[in-house]
């Protein structure tokens, strides 16, 4: 079969057009839709956790469930939730001690024996603040919030310069190593859109940490936060921060 | 890794162990502020019409350019994935200050500086495009542009627009580096950085190093081409590098005495975490060798009547220890609000590695590479005369 340079051109112009139209239409397909959640209707929750100091016993359950369900690093550097214990010593709560090692998930050693030192354990992770500070720096908007009221990060978005990082007052991001790519806390959003709770409020053993939907008019979390002095960290940098804990020490930062 | 958890002393959240802006982080807002210092002081000889620093206009331009080019270079190697940069173009996230640098940055590199270059070199590119030969003389004709227009009119033309982009250029330069202040001073989480002063001690810190720069750029760059330092304009950028520098540390002090006496709740975290990890970058590097030490051999030059040659050496002092002062700011800054927990119970330690992406190498590299590429400016675009034989 013979060509002339005319035939030539036109065919392989036709077939440069093709593979640019069919990579560009692949890419589409590649990048898939939104994980299918039948039946769950964003626009109907408002999420938040309502966290019972006086119950939490330290046992790192709820670091270890969230650790194995987000497969998160095991490295001691990164948490999606962790325990802090707190020991603050008789008339002096400015000078409190605190200590996490692993995060907690390991649980505690025996703490050193000491009169009078007021200990307790705080369970912390993102507050899924309703304004958050890390969600208005980022220069691409890949960490956004979502319309049921969780921060979320796009992870094939996220440029990795950890401004969030430097935002958040509550250390509750990092980069993931294996992507160089910011994580955080999602509140278990791939459950919470089956109708689940979040991983570390299955695994805790006391209900210290309880998931609460402040849409939904029974949800217990509004008896807790109506009977019980619920208090937000530092409030004082107005993050809108929906983690709510009942008999929260005034050493705690 | 491990290492990490031994330089930890008391508390900190478990994510903040490691730190998350490294060296590169504070190379950028030293390099920037060295390209708005840069540029500020050759605006003034030609808005101002002072006369005295004219030999140091066009050095100072280029001197801007070259470090305005490296600029990003430092973030991008920071950045977990650099590819996906350009999406701060595309998709910007307005409520972003790092957002917005990449605007910023390109307005000044081309609606500024590369344009005010240009104008003013216009009427030497025209002739260098009429005698030279070979790729340079191809350079010289495409950097013309196509016109070869030198008439007096044309030229008075050039020098309006030149004036009225440099009018531009100084509220641009303002916010080119009153920007990157207010990338760390707008967060509201560290108390080390959360100031409005930042931005504005940002500005005058940049002016600070960007004069003392060009000094210094100017008295090597005269001994290499075996000419005379012109004193009078040595003394004029000396006497702007006194004074800027008056104001600068006169709005550090401000900033300091306002938190210690304040001594708000972060206060005690920090005050301890100067006077111990951070003492000699900040204490002995930054206050005394870095600014009260140039500063008052400035002071020096002004009160006593010194012989010229005893001057220049006062000055390429001073101008060396405050850019060691102004880095050590940056760092101070930059590392220093990340040394402590934001618990306010505890410290890490900043474990520089040699190689690597963020290591002190390629710190270093993005530091030499500007003198590298002015270098090469001065040869393509040489600011001064070479024919008038030395005196």
């Amino acid at each position: 079969m013979k060509r002339n340079r005319r035939e030539f051109l036109q065919h392989g112009g036709v077939l440069l057009l093709l593979t640019g139209a069919s990579s560009l239409a692949w890419e589409h397909v590649a990048a898939g839709e939104p994980e299918a959640a039948p039946g769950y209707d964003e626009t109907a929750h408002w999420w938040a956790m309502a966290i019972d100091i006086e119950r939490c016993i330290g046992c790192g359950n709820c670091v270890r469930a969230c650790k194995a369900e987000n497969d998160v690093p095991l490295e001691p550097f990164y948490f999606r939730t962790w325990v802090e214990r707190y020991a603050v010593p008789a008339g002096d709560p400015e000078h409190p001690a605190a200590e996490s090692p692993n995060g907690g998930f390991d649980g505690f050693p025996p703490a050193a024996p000491g009169e009078g030192i007021k200990r307790f354990y705080v369970p912390k992770l993102c507050n899924h603040c309703a304004h958050s500070p890390c969600v208005q720096v980022c220069p691409v908007g890949a960490t956004f919030e979502t319309r049921d009221g969780l921060v979320l990060v796009d992870k094939n978005y996220c440029l990795g310069c950890r401004y969030c990082v430097q935002a958040c007052p509550y250390g509750c991001r990092f980069i993931d190593p294996r992507t160089r790519t910011v994580d955080k806390c999602t509140l278990c959003a791939h459950r919470l859109a089956k109708g689940l709770t979040t991983a570390c409020c299955e695994a805790c053993p006391t209900g210290a940490r309880r998931l609460g939907d402040l849409k939904d008019r029974k949800d217990p979390i509004h008896r807790f936060l109506a009977q019980r002095p619920v208090h937000v960290l530092k409030p004082h940098l107005a993050t809108g921060a929906k983690v709510y804990y009942a008999g929260l020490d005034g050493s705690v930062r | 890794m491990e290492e990490l958890l031994r330089g930890v002393e008391g508390f900190m959240y478990p994510n903040e162990v490691e730190l998350q802006w490294s060296i590169l982080i504070v190379i950028y807002p030293f390099v920037t502020g060295l390209v708005a210092g840069a540029f500020i002081l050759a605006s003034l000889e030609r808005v101002f019409n002072v006369e005295a620093v004219k030999p140091t206009y066009r050095l100072a331009l280029l001197t801007a350019l070259a470090f305005l080019l490296v600029a990003p270079l430092p973030l991008q190697l920071h950045l977990g994935h650099p590819e996906r940069s350009f999406e701060m173009f595309l998709t910007p996230h307005t409520s972003s200050a790092m957002a917005m640098f990449g605007f910023v940055y390109l307005w000044y590199l081309l609606a500024v500086l590369v344009l005010e270059i240009w104008l003013d070199y216009r009427q030497d590119i025209v002739r260098w495009a009429e005698e030279a030969r070979g790729i340079r003389g191809l350079l010289y004709r495409a950097l013309t542009l196509g016109s070869r227009n030198v008439s007096a009119e044309a030229l008075r033309l050039d020098d309006r627009a030149g004036r009225i982009i440099t009018i531009v250029g100084i509220p641009s330069a303002f916010l080119l580096h009153g920007y990157v202040g207010f990338i760390f001073g707008s967060v509201k989480a560290n108390p080390w950085w959360s100031t409005p002063l930042m931005p504005v001690v940002f500005l005058f810190s940049a002016m600070v190093s960007g004069i003392a720069v060009v000094l210094l750029l100017y008295v090597i760059l005269s001994r290499i081409r075996r000419r005379p330092v012109d004193m009078a304009c040595a003394d004029t950028v000396a006497r702007y590098l006194f004074y800027a520098f008056l104001v600068d540390f006169s709005l550090e002090m401000l900033d300091l005495v306002h938190r210690i006496y304040e001594a708000d709740e972060s206060f005690r975290s920090l005050d301890f975490m100067v006077h111990t990890r951070l003492y000699v970058p900040h204490i002995v590097v930054q206050i005394l060798l870095g600014t009260l030490l140039p500063i008052g051999l400035l002071a020096l030059t002004q009160v006593l009547r010194l012989e010229p040659g005893w001057r220049l050496r006062l000055y390429v002092s001073a101008a060396c220890l405050t850019l060691v002062g102004i880095f050590a700011m940056r760092w101070n800054v930059v590392i220093g609000g990340q040394l402590f927990s934001k618990s306010f119970l505890g410290y890490t330690t900043y474990k520089l590695a040699f190689a690597g992406r963020e290591g002190l190498l390629p710190a270093l590299f993005t530091l030499v590479l500007p003198l590298g590429i002015l270098a090469l400016l001065l040869r393509l675009l040489p600011p001064w005369e070479e024919k008038a034989p030395a005196a």
